[in-house]
Formats: C-alpha cells, structure tokens, sequence
C-alpha cells in the first residue's frame, strides 16, 4: 500500500470527534428471496480512499448501488453527511459513479461527454468551459477533446469516464471495478493516477473490486465482504498481517492454515497440530481456551527454507521436516510446495537471490521449514 | 474467401433470378410500345406519359403519400412508446394482453383487421374518409413499429441510461438526450417501414376508406382486375425504381459508415495513447 | 405515474383500436342482415337504457354460423384455404431454405449485398409483385410463349386462374418471409459445430441433417409462421391470379361483404377464421417468446 505523505497519519476512523460522511446503519438489501446484504453497518470517512472488496456476489456493487441511488435498501439507512439520501433519486445526490463498462455517450465528442454533468446543473457557460479544461488538464486528455469515444483507446476511454464523473466535484465518488478492463502495466500505472487524483481533489472515493492486489495497493482502508455481510474493515496492512478469520487470511495473498488444539504455556500458544511431532509456537492477542480448536495462519513469505536443520533461536522458534514436492517459479521469487511427515501440504516463499542453475534446492529434496514464534497468528476460523 | 459449393451457387441463382425475373419483365414491357404482352412493337415511353396525365390516379397518388406520412408519424411515437413498455416496462397489470395486442397483427390477416376496423368506425358513427384510413395504417403499422425498436432496445445498455440519470437527468432528459438520439436508427428503419406499410396497403384501406378518399393502391387493383395494362406496368416500374435507389442508397451508406467506423477504432487502439 | 402515462397511451390506443374492434365483429357475427344503413340489426340503442340491452341481447343468435355450417361454400373454402396455406407454406420452405442456406455460406463480404437483394422485394409492393405474375401467367403471357417456343407443348395452358396460380403468387410474395428468419440464425451458425460432426464420423449430408437443421429450427419454424397464417386468409392473391375456380376464404369474406353487403355473415365468416388461427397464433407467439429469452 503507497502511503500518504509522510508525516502526517491518516486515519480518521480512529478520531472519536471526526463524522462520517457515509453512515450504513443496519442496512438489509433482499431481492426476493435472495438477501444481498444483510444488516449491514458501516462507517466511511472524508477524503478516504475506501475499498469493498470481495467475490462476485458478496453484495459489493449492491452496496455502491445504493450509495448512487440505483437501488433502495429494503430496511436500514443510508446516510450522506448526516442526511438520509433514501428518498433522493440518484440525478439530484451528491455522488457520482465511475462505471465499470464507462457508459460514455457514444454520440457525444469527449469534451460533451465530461460537459454532459455540468450541463445539467445549469452552470454558467465561462465557468463550464474552464471545469471542462481543467477535467481534461488533470486526466491529459486535452488532445483528444474533440473525438468521440469509439476514436479513443480503452485506456483513453477509462479517463474520459474518470474525468466526467469528477466534474460536478462530487461529495462522493464511485468506481465500480474501474481499471478491470486494463492490461496489467497499464492498470498499475492507473492505480498511481487515481490515487494521486484522489489527494489533489480532496474527493472520497469508494470503490468497488474483486482484486485484492488492487485493494491493497489504493486504499485507505479495505472492507472484506462475503455474502452480504463485512468480515472485516481495516487498514491494507493491518488486513494482511492480522486477518481477523481464515476467510480473510485466505482471501488475500497467499497463506498457509495449520489447523490444531490450545496449549496455553504462559504467553505463549502451543498448538498441537500433529502427532509426534513438536507443537508450533505461537503467539496472539486473543484469549483462547485450553484445548479449543484453532486455526493457524503464516504467510508463505515469513516462512525460511534450508537444506539443513537450522540452530533452534528467536527466528527459528518453530522448526519442520518436509519434502518439496513442487516449485513454482516466477522470476523473481519462487515458491516451494514441501510436505510435511503427516502429509499437510505448506508453502514457503523466498526470492530468487541466485540464477536457477545455482539454486540449492530441486524437486524431491528433503528440506528444513522454519519460522519465528511472531511469524503466523492464531485463526478462530 | 470461401468457395461455394454448386449446390450453393445453382441455389442463390435459382433463387434470385425467381424473385427478380417477373420484375425486371415488367420494367421491361412497361417500355413496350405495344399494348399487349405478347408482342414487342418497340421501345417507347407512351404509357409513362399517359400516367402524368390520369388525374385520378395522381389524386390517389397524393391521398396515398398523406396518409402515409401522417400515420407513419404517428405509428412512429406510439410504437416507440409501446417498444419502451415492453422493454422496461417491467410487470404490470394487462401486461400479456398488451403484449398480445401488440405481437397479434403481424401476422393477423388483413380481411379481419380491415373488417372489424370498419365496423368499428361505423359503430362510433365516424364518417370514413381519410382520417379513417389513417387510424387504420397507425394501428397496425405501430406493432411493426415496436418490434423494430424493441430489438433495438433490449441490447441497448443499461448504464448508458444510469449515467445519465448519475450526472443529473431526469428520466425524460435521459431519453431525449441519450437513449433516442442512439437508438435513432432503428426508429428511422420503424418508420420507413410504416411509411411502406401505408403505402402498399390494399386490404384494409379498401375497407376503411370512405367514397371519398381512394389510395393509389385501390386505383391500381381495380385497374389490374381488368387486366394487364401497360400503365400499370410503367407505374410499377416507377416504384420499383423509388424503392430500389432508397435501398441501395441505405445499403452504400450503412456500409460505408461501418467501415469507416471499423477503421477509426483500430487506429485509436493502434497508435493514440 | 410518468410510466403510468407510457404505459397507457398506447394501450389504450391498441384497446379501443383493435380490442374492441373484435368484440364488435363478434357481436354483428351474431346480428341479422337488415335493409338499412347500417345494413344489420339489432342495432344497440344506448338510449333504451337497461331494457334496451336486454333486447339487444335477446335478439342476437347464431344463425349466421349455422348458416355456415348448412352452406357448402363455407366449409369448402375453408378446407382449400387450409390446404392452399400448408402446401404454400410447405413449397416456400423448399424454395426459401437453400436460398437461405446458400447466403449464410457466402463470402464474408457477400452476405449484406446478397442480404440487401432479398430485402429489396420485400419493400417493393405487394400488389405489383402479384400483378407482375398476371402478365407472365395469362394464355399469352411469357411462360406460355416460352413452352410453346421450346417445343414443350402444344396448346398454352390455363395457369392464369387456377389454384396453381395461387401457389406461385403465394410462395412468391412471402418468400423473403421464409428466408429472413432462417438466414438470420444460419448466419449465426458456428461452423466448427459441423467440423466437429465431421471429425466425429459424419458425412456432409448426415452433419447438415443431425447439426445445421435441428439448430435452423427456430428460424423454420418462425418462417413457416410467418408465411402460414397471413396466407391463410389472403385475399389479393387468389383474387388477381385464382380465378373463380380458387376457393379461399379471405375472397370469399370480401365477396361477403362487399358485394352481397351481408354484414353479419362475413362477420361470422372473419370469427370463424380467427377461431381456425388462434392455435398457430398463439404458437408463434410462444416461439417468438422463446426465441427472445433465448438470445438474450
């Protein structure tokens, strides 16, 4: 996640005496039988960069819908700066969307297309002419003002839609899945222009996707969804390094889940996950009981491989035997698949610090895991 | 480029010469100076002349054009609306029957929509006339009307719409200012269609035009179930023609904006970022 | 209520323009020819009030169609119209699918000009096209003057004023109604479908059986809808090019009407032939339903 600015600490959420500027309270959205989101509640801030993210279906765009007015929640309320917008009809809000498919009109030229909004609200033909400008300045655009969107390329036509839905300057503005439709350099390139857009203009942005890396990358902060509800709402970092369940753990990145029983030794957590061989230490924040089932989380990364068994210390608290069944390569790091003695399945992470030739290790080697007692966290799941 | 195979080749001609033959025939004898089909007395242009001179067929010709624009027109607002209902209409009360009264004179013979049609009017104690043929042509020419823009409307995307309504339109803007002018084409080929529709109508104008007012078409039938007359075939021949130029025109233009179309979009993914 | 106003606009212009239109053919099919204008009675007198209705009503009957069932004319007609319309229908598909067929293999680029030929018929009028064939079918009309110069016969032959006449008029004129819908979804057809047919063991006729026309079926049937039910009823064909020896039942509704001036009677005749063609009706509306929902 790029951070802000240094120096100065964004985040809002944790100021007592700071409002919202989008309230969900117990919203429930059904369509039929079907509920799309279930008694949902939840907190946005000003100039926050805030991500929904999960799998198709969990009720992510559902949810920006509604912020836009395109659908009514069935019971709860929504709230724009303290007013409830349930009865405001999408045309006449404080919000504008960025959609996924960009919808711009295919008879207007680009300039009309980013105009169409101010238009609308009637603003003073100076005045509109100059917001017009300044959209295009800021999305570089100025040169293909006068084309009509089938002239332009998908990545021209993904900013004339940035540009358009920023003109009114927007309270709130809403991206659903804006950059899906982009090849990966670009869409990466993108991702540092709307984030840079999003500081200059001072605008909350809401948006919508099913990209994790996406997510992790632009947001202030990330809300897990699944089936209608959040799991959990965080900060990027805060989400990766302490995932609050083993859906979350799983849904972003990628992760290791050795699952076992509560031993508790002091403050520390033994778990005991197989028999005969030495429990995995760990530690966590959270009271477990004696003997409860737990899930244990590692990220593949913070696990170290070795060809020999490695000094018991700090970093190597936890210690197992295994045999790599699998490599996956990927240039710049690979991923080694190693079984252990009861068959469970883990995967460690390292960068290619040397060419392939020279690696140390190949398939079928017996290999040593290690990691340190602070390296995973303890799952309920 | 695909090789056809005989079988294919023997058939497109076939069928093409089939529907082609007896109008080209036709053009041609119109150009006879004889007035029997059976023998060739030269080429002459004797008949088209008669026809500018036969008042009463260019009074039908004039009644036929005004009811075909009015009732096109008219046709055009109704169907389109009609198409809207259908497409996004969502559910409502009456729905299957609307849907039915919609999708039923398309394929209803003409007899009994010329008959009831009638005994309406007469019912109501409206006098026939040309206002009368008119509701006839609106009436049906709107169910044709409908289809045309309701295939148009149902691949039409949504969010076009929702963007719309996003930076500020009321729903009417919405239409005026976005979903019409895109649809446009198909309203236009709508139109066209009910224009041709009026203008080709035998059957019902027959029954709902008054001793007043008579369509080209009625001219023509009662001319013809005479006998073969060469002014009928320069008459034809002369609408063959309208139609043929407005077709071939439509076609040049269609392609020609497609490709240009086609070649804009390549170079903007091509070179421009 | 915006869309309240959408909505009823042309509904109610559909329902006093077409709905009950029928509903009053049905109630003259039930009347009695009358020497007046108009020529039937009874004649509803909103004035008499509720008693006036209930005359109204005990004065109607079904001697119009028992009159139809006692006339041989009718039910003869009936049957030829059934039999002309289905041996019409049957022919146009014979004649329209190679048409068909043979566009949706043409080249890429061949297919909106070969597609634009068949429509042009279509926009020309109706009448012309079937005038056009009086010319070539009388005694000393073209086709003759072909066979008798070819050697084939000897004396012309009557085609002019017989059923056959009717035939050709019919498949003639509805033909671009057969090809439109079957070339539409041929056009769409995947090829690969029949290379795989053929990898798998097919002969060219066996895929064209078992692959191109179970999937053209749509189109077929919808072709056939198209062509069946307004042949069914049709009146300027069988006029102009049958002759008096063609019984069809759309002639004979005219006939009715306009020359006997016996209302009633052609009203119960136009029931009659809407009761015939309510099934087919329904049918292709189920099939144009389905056909709609599948594409979508």
């Amino acid at each position: 996640m790029a951070q802000p600015s240094a120096g100065c600490q964004f985040s809002p959420w944790t100021d007592p005496d700071e409002k919202p500027l989008i309230q969900f309270q117990s919203v429930t959205k059904s369509f039929g039988s079907f509920v799309a989101i279930d008694d949902l509640s939840l907190d946005i801030f000003e100039r926050e960069f805030f991500a929904l993210l999960g799998p198709s279906g969990c009720g992510k765009t559902t949810m920006m819908r509604m912020l836009a007015g395109f659908e009514a929640p069935s019971s709860g309320t929504i709230r724009l700066a303290g007013d409830d917008i349930g009865p405001v009809p999408p045309n006449k809000r404080a919000v504008n969307m960025m959609f996924q498919s960009y919808a711009l009109f295919p008879h207007l030229s680009v300039w009309e297309n980013i105009a169409f909004g101010l238009r609308r609200e009637g603003m003073a033909k100076h005045l509109l002419v100059d917001r017009v400008e300044e959209m295009l300045r800021l999305t570089r655009l100025e040169k293909f003002a006068r084309r009509k969107p089938h002239q332009i390329s998908g990545g021209q036509r993904q900013r004339v839609a940035l540009a358009r839905s920023l003109a009114k300057a927007p309270k709130l503005l809403l991206l659903d899945e804006p950059l899906g439709a982009l090849d990966k350099k670009l869409r990466q390139d993108t991702q540092f222009e709307l984030m840079d857009i999003q500081e200059k203009t001072g605008t909350t942005f809401v948006i919508v996707t099913h990209d994790q890396e996406e997510a992790m990358t632009v947001a202030s902060r990330v809300a897990v969804m699944d089936e209608g509800r959040l799991i959990q709402v965080d900060t990027p970092d805060r989400i990766y390094e302490a995932p609050n369940s083993v859906y979350v753990a799983d849904f972003i990145g990628d992760v290791n889940i050795v699952q076992g029983r509560a031993d508790l030794q002091g403050d520390r957590v033994h778990i005991n996950w197989a028999e005969g061989q030495p429990p995995i230490i760990g530690t966590s924040n959270h009271n477990f009981s004696q003997d409860q089932s737990v899930h244990f989380a590692i990220r593949p990364e913070k696990i170290s491989i070795w060809s020999d068994r490695p000094e018991t210390s700090d970093e190597t608290a936890n210690i197992v035997p295994g045999q790599i069944i699998d490599i996956a390569y990927l240039g710049n790091i690979s991923t080694y698949h190693v079984e252990l003695p009861n068959g469970q399945m883990l995967k460690a992470q390292t960068a290619n610090t040397h060419r392939i030739a020279r690696r140390k290790f190949t398939w079928d080697d017996t290999v040593w895991l290690s990691w340190s007692a602070t390296g995973g966290i303890l799952l309920e799941g | 480029m695909k090789r056809l195979s005989w079988f294919n080749v023997t058939s497109l001609t076939l069928g093409f010469a089939f529907l082609y033959l007896p109008m080209v025939i036709l053009v041609i004898y119109s150009f006879n100076a004889s007035k029997l089909v059976t023998v060739w007395a030269g080429f002459s242009t004797k008949w088209y002349g008669r026809l500018f001179q036969n008042e009463a067929f260019l009074d039908a010709a004039w009644v036929t054009i005004k009811v075909g624009l009015l009732s096109s027109c008219l046709a055009t607002v109704l169907g389109t609306m009609a198409a809207y209902v259908l497409v996004r209409g969502g559910r409502f009360r009456g729905r299957v029957l609307f849907s039915g009264m919609i999708y039923a004179p398309l394929v209803m013979p003409e007899v009994i929509t010329g008959l009831s049609l009638l005994l309406f009017f007469i019912g109501i104690g409206l006098d026939r006339g040309v206002l009368t043929i008119i509701l006839a042509h609106t009436t049906f020419s709107m169910c044709y009307v409908s289809v045309v823009v309701s295939a148009r409307l149902v691949n039409f995307d949504r969010s076009l719409e929702e963007a719309a309504l996003d930076l500020g339109c009321s729903s009417l803007e919405a239409f005026r200012l976005v979903t019409l002018p895109i649809i446009a084409p198909a309203v236009i080929s709508g139109w066209l269609l009910a224009f041709t529709l009026s203008l080709d109508d035998l059957v019902i104008a027959s029954f709902t035009a008054g001793p007043s007012a008579t369509t080209l078409p009625i001219k023509i039938f009662s001319a013809v179930r005479l006998g073969v007359s060469p002014e009928i075939n320069a008459l034809s021949t002369l609408m063959i023609a309208v139609v043929t130029i407005g077709v071939i025109s439509a076609s040049l233009i269609s392609k020609r904006a497609n490709l240009r179309r086609h070649h804009e979009e390549q170079a903007a993914e091509r070179g421009q970022d | 209520m915006r869309r309240l106003t959408l909505i009823a606009i042309p509904y109610l212009w559909l329902l006093a323009l077409f709905l009950v239109p029928f509903l009053i053919v049905m109630k003259i099919s039930l009347s009695e020819y009358a020497l007046s204008i108009p020529p039937y009675s009874p004649y509803l007198d909103l004035s008499a009030g509720w008693a006036g209705l209930v005359k109204f009503l005990s004065q109607l009957d079904l001697e119009n169609y028992i009159f139809l069932t006692t006339d041989d004319l009718y039910w003869k007609a009936y049957l030829s119209s059934l039999k002309i319309a289905t041996l019409s229908t049957v022919i146009t598909l014979l004649v329209g699918f190679p048409l068909a067929y043979g566009m949706a293999r043409a080249a890429t680029e061949w297919r909106p000009t070969l597609l634009m030929l068949v429509i042009l018929p279509f926009w020309t009028s109706f009448l012309i096209r079937v005038y056009a064939w009086m010319g070539l079918l009388s005694q000393e009309g073209l086709i003759n003057q072909l066979l008798l110069w070819l050697g084939v016969i000897n004396a012309p032959l009557m085609i002019l004023n017989t059923p056959t006449a009717v035939y050709i008029g019919i498949v003639y004129t509805y033909l671009p109604f057969m090809v439109l819908p079957i070339y539409s979804i041929l056009e769409k057809l995947d090829e690969s479908l029949l290379e795989a047919a053929e990898d798998l063991g097919c002969s060219r006729l066996m895929a064209f059986w078992l692959v191109t026309v179970p999937l053209a079926k749509n189109g077929i049937i919808a072709g056939c809808f198209l062509v069946f039910i307004p042949a069914l009823g049709e009146f300027v064909i069988p006029s102009l090019l049958g002759g008096s020896k063609t019984l069809m039942i759309g002639k004979i509704l005219w006939e009715e009407f306009f020359s006997n001036r016996d209302w009633p009677v052609a009203s119960a005749v136009a029931i009659v032939l809407l009761v015939i063609l309510i099934i087919p009706i329904l049918l292709f509306q189920r099939n144009q339903q389905n056909q709609r929902e599948a594409d979508t």
